[in-house]
């Protein structure tokens, strides 16, 4: 049985589904979902993947960004039909294997930047993306790359720590 | 609500005809996506045109003009060379849309379709003299932006058409061009007060004005019909009529508005040196 909690686009009465084939972290996944459902409502409540958050629902907090066709996107913005054919990497996506930790995840937990968790699965993967289109990110770049991520227990200084300390450690790897 | 992916635009512009006010175009969903969880907006029908392989995406560049195609992301844009090295009063507006994310999504061109008054890039493409290409039933036409933004929210766009592509008209050898923005933070706020200033090589201005009236403004004049570059201000900003509201008082936006009109012509005014030099 699949349930929607009411974060998205949600009239009172749920539209014909969909059905949408797109690949998930490496996997190919078919969902049925109505077409005003986001993408975000599919991942976390048709396939489960529960590591992007539903927060503002609007674009402006970034805990639920993931990664579409290799571009950072804030996943409540987009209609999961929109993914059709597409590829999607989720937090859960980042790790070498499942259980495992990142490069990036264990230097966001050395630097002591995750406090209530809760903006973390964002944070991590936008700081992915900027890594991997500027492998040697400045602090101003770190900052404006992060910029729609926000973080209520305002760790901004580790976070900005953490992806210093990632980037060193994959320029020495 | 039912989605639809058309492959033309003679299919988007099909389905527009046939559902006229009950369907909405999505391009890159971040102010639809908004409307439709507030159900500000309720579709029967939503085109979304990214499939659509007959737009030139995400730009065409000519010797005249840079025609940018209507899906074309703020971030795509930003990173073009020739947008880069013709207009950077624009890659400056667009990079200070939303955030990396939204800028993965948010089109130039949805951009100005939704016409909020404080669209960021709408000042900087309304002083370029920027055209658009609307396409309906009847054929197509091409407007001039200053035309196209009619009120809040409201465009010269009617339901059954399409806006197909926005012309960028080349700049004139020696001209520059500046955007300036106030925020309460950088990242994913609304401006306060938004300007861009392009200056031609005869002292000729256009100042386009965001946040500061129901539309996007613009207003035109030449430095040297005035006493001095405060006075020239003075008469670009009068068109200006700026409210109250959450993110400043009318009278606080009406001093930052001739603060960053004067900081704008100056960078621009450096830049046509510059690029003189």
């Amino acid at each position: 049985m699949t349930t929607f909690a009411a974060t998205g686009p949600s009239p009172d009465h749920e539209d014909p589904a969909v059905t949408v084939s797109t690949t998930v972290n490496g996997e190919h996944r078919t969902m049925s979902v109505p077409a005003h459902r986001t993408l975000l409502e599919a991942l976390r409540d048709q396939l489960a993947l529960t590591g992007s958050k539903t927060c503002c629902a609007e674009g402006e907090c970034g805990a639920c960004t993931v990664i579409l066709d290799g571009h950072p996107v804030t996943s409540c913005l987009v209609l999961a039909v929109e993914a059709e054919g597409r590829e999607v990497t989720t937090v859960e996506g980042l790790a070498p294997q499942p259980g495992e930790l990142s490069d990036l995840q264990e230097e966001f937990l050395a630097a002591g930047a995750v406090q209530c968790g809760f903006c973390i699965p964002g944070q991590v993967v936008a700081a992915e993306c900027l890594l991997r289109a500027n492998p040697t990110p400045s602090t101003a770049e770190i900052r404006e790359g992060m910029s729609g991520n926000l973080c209520r227990c305002a760790s901004y200084e580790r976070i900005v720590c953490a992806v210093h300390a990632t980037a060193e450690r994959r320029a020495g790897a | 609500m039912r989605y639809t992916s058309p492959r033309s635009a003679d299919e988007a512009l099909g389905l527009l005809a046939e559902h006229g006010a009950g369907a909405k175009v999505l391009a890159g969903g971040t102010d639809l996506l908004v409307a439709l969880r507030h159900r500000t907006v309720e579709p029967a029908v939503v085109v979304d045109i990214k499939r659509v392989d007959d737009f030139d995406e995400p730009v065409r560049v000519t010797d005249d003009a840079i025609v940018v195609g209507p899906t074309a992301t703020m971030g795509r844009l930003a990173e073009l060379e020739e947008v880069r090295r013709r207009h950077v009063a624009l890659v400056e507006a667009a990079l200070t849309v939303g955030s990396v994310a939204i800028r993965n999504r948010a089109s130039l061109v949805g951009n100005s379709c939704n016409a909020s008054p404080g669209a960021d890039t709408a000042p900087v493409l309304l002083a370029l003299g920027a055209t658009v290409t609307i396409a309906g039933p009847a054929g197509e036409r091409t407007v001039g932006l200053d035309d196209f933004f009619l009120g809040p929210r409201r465009t010269a766009c009617g339901p059954d058409e399409l806006v197909t592509a926005l012309h960028l008209p080349r700049p004139r050898p020696g001209s520059g061009s500046a955007f300036q923005r106030i925020t309460r933070r950088r990242g994913v706020d609304l401006g306060t007060v938004s300007i861009a200033a392009v200056l031609g090589p005869d002292d000729d201005v256009a100042l386009g004005m965001g946040a500061v009236g129901p539309r996007p403004l613009v207003a035109r004049t030449r430095l040297g019909d005035h006493e001095s570059t405060a006075a020239a201000v003075e008469h670009l900003v009068a068109a200006a009529t700026p409210i109250d509201d959450v993110r400043a008082g009318s009278d606080y936006r009406r001093a930052m508005l001739r603060v960053l009109a004067r900081r704008a012509l100056d960078t621009a005014a450096r830049r046509r040196d510059e690029e003189a030099a």
